[in-house]
Order: C-alpha cells, then structure tokens, then sequence
C-alpha cells in the first residue's frame, strides 16, 4: 500500500516538476518518494532479476554507467538507472519508483538490473539499501574539499564499508590509482581490476592536482615508471612492496580519431577494439572501467563491443550542439585533475581554440574555488584564440588565467547568455567553441545552449 | 560577531627590522628574494600553490629576482638562506608527519629565523602547526613547534566545521579568503591576530579575531588561494622579506585591475546575505 503511494507520488512529481521545466526534475520526486515510503529503495531492488551495480568514484561515474547501460541494453538486459547529477539516494529511489509499475512490480523482471551512478560519500548508505552485486570505484582525487573533506577521509569511509560488504559483492577497482587499487586489501569477494597498460599514453611527471602521492599502508612516497595522468599511473610503493596490480581489463592501445578516438581494450574473453565519438584518455578509462564492470556482471564481450560503439556523449560531457554555425562543446568542469585532463585533451592538436570558462561557487559546484589554482591552466598559454570568463566567480578565474599567461585584460561577463553570445560570436563560423562550466554553470549554458540548437530541454539529453 | 578594538588589534609588539644597514635605498630595489616553500609536496591541499605563483610573479614583475627553494621531510632548513618562508595546509594524515619533521629537524633552526625578525606566511594546516599543539576530533594530541602563542583544539566530530567565504580587516584594509577548518584556535598573550573578522569564523568563532602575529611570522586560516587577491598582503610581505637585507623597499606598482575585481567580486559575494543555497 505505502510503496504504491510512495510510487504515484513520485510518479507526479515527477510529472509536474517536468511540466513546470525546473532542473530536470530529478531530486524532487526520489525525496518524495522515501518520505512515503522509507524502505522503497530496499523493497524495489531485491525485485531486480539481474540485481544491481554501483558506479562510484570522484571522475567519469555519469560517463562510465552510460556506457555500462548501453552495453546492458546490447545484452538483452533491461537497465533501471538514475539520472545524471542526481547520485544521492534521492536519485537512486526515484529511477526504482519511476521504472516500476504502480503495483511495485517490474515488466521483464528477469532482465532488469539496476545500474546506480552513486556520490563518494553516499555510496556506503545506497549499497546497504540495494544490495549491489558489484561496486566499481573509478578513481579518487581532490573535489570540493568543503564538501567531502579530504581525499583521506573518503578514502577510510570506503574501506570502513568494505569490510561490511557480504562476499557475494564484486569489486571493479581502478588499478592505476593507488587509492582506488589499496581497496583490494579490504576487499572480501572477487575483484576485477582494470588500468591503462599502453604506455604512449603517459602524460609526463605528476601533476600539481595529484593527491595520492603516498601509500596508505605504509607512508612511503610512491614511485611510478608511467604516469598517465593525475596520480593514475603505473606506480609502485618503495616501503611495503605494494604495487600496481596487473588488470584484467587493459586499455592496450589508444589512438585519436577525428571526433574521438579508438581504443583496443583487453578482457579475459578476448580483445575488443572500438570506436568512441569521446576524445581524451580520461574517457580511454572510463570505456575500460564500463568493460570491466560488464566482465563483473557476466556479459560477453560482443555485447561490451556493441555497446561501447554505439555510445553518446553524456549530458555536459563533450556534448556536441550546432549554434549559428558553430560547434559548441560543454564540457563539464569539475576539479583539478578533471579540469586538467579536458585542458590536455582540447589542446592536443596544437591548435588555437576558442573557449568560454564559466566558475560558480553554489554548493553543487564547490562553493570553495581554490581548486583554480591546481588546475594546470598553463597549459592553455599559446593555444588560446578568443577567451570569454563567466560565472559567479568570473574574476577569480580571470585573475588564476591571467597567472596562465592568457591576458592582463580578459573578457568577462556575469550574465551567462551574453557571456556564450559574446563567446560564439568571436568564433568563426564552421569553427568550434569549448565551453568549460562548473556543473551549476553548465545547467544554465546547457539550458541556453539548448535553446539556441533548438534542442530540447536539457532532461531530455540524458537517455 | 563584535569586531575587535583597535587598541587590542595593534597592542602587540612589532619591531623594526633588527639589521637594516646604513645603507637604506628608498628608490625600486633590484634584490633577490629567495622564498623557502616548507613541505609542498605534503602541505598543498588548499590550493596554496597559488601564493607561491604570486610572490613569484610580484617579484618578477619589478625585476627582483625570485629564487624558490622546496624543503621537504628530513631537510633541514638554514634560517640565513632564505627571506621568506610559506607553509601551506594538508591532510590530518600529512599533518602528523609533518609534526615530527618540524619538531625533530627544523624547528629549533625555524625559532632562530622567526626570532630574528625572518618573515614568514603559515596557512590553514600550516598555521596550526605553528602554535602549541593541535587536538584533534578524536582527542589526539598534535604537538605544534611553538613559534605562536596560541593552540588549536577540534571539540569532537558532532563539532560544526568553520566552511565558508571570510573577510577580515588588516591594517585599515580587507582581505579576502575561504576558510575550512575544525579547530578552533585560542591565542596566547605574545600573539596577537591578523585581523577582526568582518564575516565569517575566524580563529574560534566567539573572539572576532582571525589569524596571528608574531614579530614577522603570520598564520591565517584564509585560502582561495590567499595572496592572488590579497595583493596588498602579497606586497606587504615581499617588503618585509627584503627589507632585511636591503633596507626599507618601496615596491613599484603593478597593473593589478583584474586582483582588484576578485577581491572586491569575493568581498561582495562574502558580506551579501546568501539568499541562494540550492544544493546539487
């Protein structure tokens, strides 16, 4: 009785929110829905014939559980998933309510599987609801220290939860970040690991953004023989011997394409090549982190192939929109060693660019911006055409790019449609504009954007 | 919060620089200011390389030469190489072994340079560090070097964290910054604070103040990163770093139109009432 209101009652919030076109309307329902019914979540997950994964980490979870869901649709499987940007528990019990028919009972229950992008710090909370059968870990680097606390802190609340995860669990690690790769120790079922093991790809020494420098167990500075990028790499620990294990999904080779890229990756059922309209080695991991966790559920490697191939680029990552004749890429900005890897791969053909920076400072986006100055904005320094600076912070960034070497007198303007006006309009036509948001700022130029592309709105661009 | 009197915001000592020469310059100077950057690698996590980049970049924008030296665990520190030394924040875990190294190998060559009128900038971690000891939210105690008169202790876990945009008047001016911290840090008589809270927490949250002096060492908890839009601050500091072996300085201007906007931008967005506290 209560799970069918809690049901209906998410159902049109969801509806109404979507009539009255506010913010996708992805958090207000889920919120509903657990105050009718506290327990949902529990109760709609054990009904899952395929039972459930969940995508957690700093960087790529909303790009990696895409990929993870069209490699599921490519199995014959029937994927229940929250929407993107909405990973706390909130997002989880609206995807179960809003895929359930008002009885609280799922069509082709057999196939069903929940695939739940989850917040670092909410993870522990969602997993003892829906009881996953395998939890991937992507990464972990510094975000938004006002909001999670150290990096330290949320590495100890994932191995504290760890050792309460029944043995059935399966855990997909990233073997190329220590933080991530050290969660094996804790770890009591099977585990499948996957990294980069083409070393072309190596990005030179560390970067300021990178973080686990140190090993957890023991202390010691680690060593690394590649470093990909951030502390992701091929690394080694001096004092106790641990190190980087070998994985069992590898991206063995990476080339850049036109409007991506192709990667070879290798699984224990065989080699996989293919092509991704997503450029940088970032997304290089998050294909191999969605294979690996595919190799964790069970799936054969035709449909990993499938899958990957026909992904799309996730709303506000690497979007691609036409505005008066110009390409416009969002690119969502994040933190340090995210913004890094965007920097490296708009830049990596040499080529000056247009661009459009936007920082807000809202609770979403890291109300604490000092994350600017780990960002590598350097190296934009000569492969810069034409830069508009927007957002709430937009001195702040234009004080940290004028440190960067791109102009004493930078172009900046609060109002986010004259800000992407001005922006588009000093790029030529037939030529691309990179604009790179904070994710509250992304919604706005999203929406903007959208408008303008005569697309949609913006919670229809996440399928 | 009630801001602090003026009489209590000056009533410390601050001493003239005990060796300028007979030969004092007053024009532009054309020195080296050689910076000593204590643990960066273990003390970075507020974004703190931004202070380096500024004194760096407020150097060699009047010709003075800028030499950075990095001094890690285990190096030891010689208080007559350097004219400024910063310390930045870290992690809890960083922070402990960091202790050690400041209480084993630097800190009695670190008291020699602070008592000697050496200037110096501890930030967030860094400025903890400085004072007595640290008590941390479980109730370990975290001994400090001492250079500061004052000590820091987190009243447990269930504790709110002081998280937010912060100003705070120095001298007649503003400055600007973002603090985060658990701890509460109480001074002692021989230090006396940076500034007077305007908005935000500050040291503690109850006394108004934010920050420390001690002759020429100054802790702050302000990040974001501090010295980029604090340029006053910045060049407050490079003259005291070379006013020691130069004499009194007089810094030349520089074009700082887009420092000026980020700080009156963050001076404006922290006084506002915020209104806006969607969350994601």
């Amino acid at each position: 009785m209560r799970l069918t209101a809690a049901i209906i009652a998410a159902r049109a919030t969801a509806a109404l929110s979507r009539g009255l076109r506010r913010g996708g309307g992805t958090a207000l329902p889920g919120l509903v829905a657990e105050r009718v019914d506290p327990g949902l979540e529990r109760t709609l997950a054990a009904r899952l014939g395929q039972g459930s994964a969940l995508v957690t980490g700093t960087n790529g979870k909303t790009t990696t559980a895409r990929l993870v869901r069209g490699i599921c649709r490519e199995a014959g499987l029937r994927p229940v998933a929250n929407r993107e940007g909405s990973n706390m528990m909130r997002g989880v019990a609206a995807a179960l309510a809003e895929s359930a028919s008002w009885d609280g009972r799922f069509r082709a229950p057999g196939k069903r599987v929940g695939l739940f992008e989850v917040d670092e710090a909410t993870m522990p909370l969602v997993a003892r609801a829906v009881e996953p059968r395998a939890v991937l870990f992507t990464n972990l680097f510094r975000d938004q220290l006002d909001r999670y606390g150290e990096v330290e802190t949320v590495a100890t609340l994932w191995r504290t939860a760890l050792r309460s995860f029944p043995a059935e669990v399966t855990l997909v690690l990233n073997a190329d970040d220590p933080a991530v790769a050290s969660l094996s120790d804790v770890a009591l079922g099977r585990v499948v690991l996957y990294g980069v093991d083409d070393e072309t790809q190596a990005g030179g020494p560390l970067e300021h953004a990178a973080d686990a420098r140190w090993c957890y167990a023991c202390g010691a500075e680690l060593e690394y023989t590649v470093v990909f990028y951030g502390h992701l790499g091929h690394w080694r620990c001096p004092g106790c011997r641990r190190a980087r294990p070998t994985p069992d999904v590898a991206v063995s080779s990476l080339m850049t394409a036109d409007d991506g890229m192709s990667v070879t990756l290798t699984t224990p059922t065989g080699e996989v090549t293919v092509r991704l309209p997503l450029a940088g080695l970032y997304n290089a991991y998050n294909a191999a982190a969605a294979a690996a966790l595919a190799v964790a559920l069970g799936i054969e490697t035709g449909a990993i192939e499938r899958g990957l191939a026909g992904a799309t680029a996730a709303f506000g990552r690497q979007e691609r929109l036409t505005v008066d004749g110009r390409a416009v890429q969002v690119i969502l900005a994040k933190n340090p060693a995210g913004v890094n890897q965007v920097i490296r791969t708009i830049t990596a053909d040499g080529a000056p660019k247009h661009l459009a920076v936007f920082l807000n400072d809202d609770i979403a986006d890291g109300r604490d911006i000092s994350w600017i100055w780990d960002v590598d904005f350097e190296l934009l320094s000569g492969n810069v055409a034409s830069l508009v600076v927007s957002g709430r912070r937009a001195w702040d960034m234009a004080l940290r790019l004028k440190y960067a070497g791109l102009g004493e007198r930078p172009d900046v303007e609060h109002d986010a449609a004259l800000a992407l006006r001005r922006a588009i309009d000093a790029t030529p036509e037939g030529g691309t504009l990179y604009v790179v948001p904070t994710y509250t700022a992304m919604l706005d130029a999203r929406n903007i954007l959208g408008r303008w592309a005569g697309r949609g709105a913006f919670w229809e661009g996440d399928g | 919060m009630p801001a602090l009197s003026e009489p209590e915001r000056s009533a410390g000592p601050v001493e003239e620089p005990a060796l300028s020469g007979p030969e004092r310059s007053a024009g532009p100077v054309e020195g080296t200011l050689r910076l000593a950057h204590l643990y960066p690698k273990l003390m970075n996590i507020y974004g703190d390389r931004g202070n380096i980049m500024c004194f760096e970049r407020r150097c060699r924008g009047r010709d003075i030469a800028f030499e950075l030296t990095e001094l890690s665990l285990g190096d030891a520190f010689d208080p007559a190489a350097y004219d400024l030394v910063f310390v930045g924040g870290a992690q809890d875990a960083e922070q402990r072994r960091v202790a050690d190294d400041l209480r084993d190998v630097k800190g009695e060559a670190l008291r020699e340079y602070v008592e000697g009128d050496g200037v110096m900038l501890a930030v967030c971690g860094g400025y903890q560090l400085m004072g007595a000891h640290y008590r941390s939210a479980d109730g370990a105690q975290l001994p400090g070097v001492g250079l500061l008169d004052l000590w820091t202790e987190h009243p447990g876990p269930n504790a709110r964290r002081f998280i937010g945009n912060v100003v705070i008047e120095w001298e007649g001016e503003t400055l600007v910054g973002f603090e985060n911290h658990g701890g509460r840090t109480h001074l002692g008589p021989r230090a006396r604070p940076l500034g007077s809270v305007v908005t935000g927490f500050g040291n503690n949250g109850g006394d108004g103040g934010e920050g420390a002096v001690y002759r020429n060492l100054y802790g702050t908890y302000l990040h974001g990163s501090l010295l980029p839009k604090n340029p006053h601050f910045a060049d407050h500091l490079i003259a005291l770093a070379l006013a020691k072996r130069n004499g009194d300085v007089r810094l030349a201007p520089l074009d700082d139109m887009v420092e000026e906007q980020a700080h009156s931008e963050a001076l404006h967005l922290a006084t506002r009432r915020s209104i806006i506290r969607r969350g994601g």
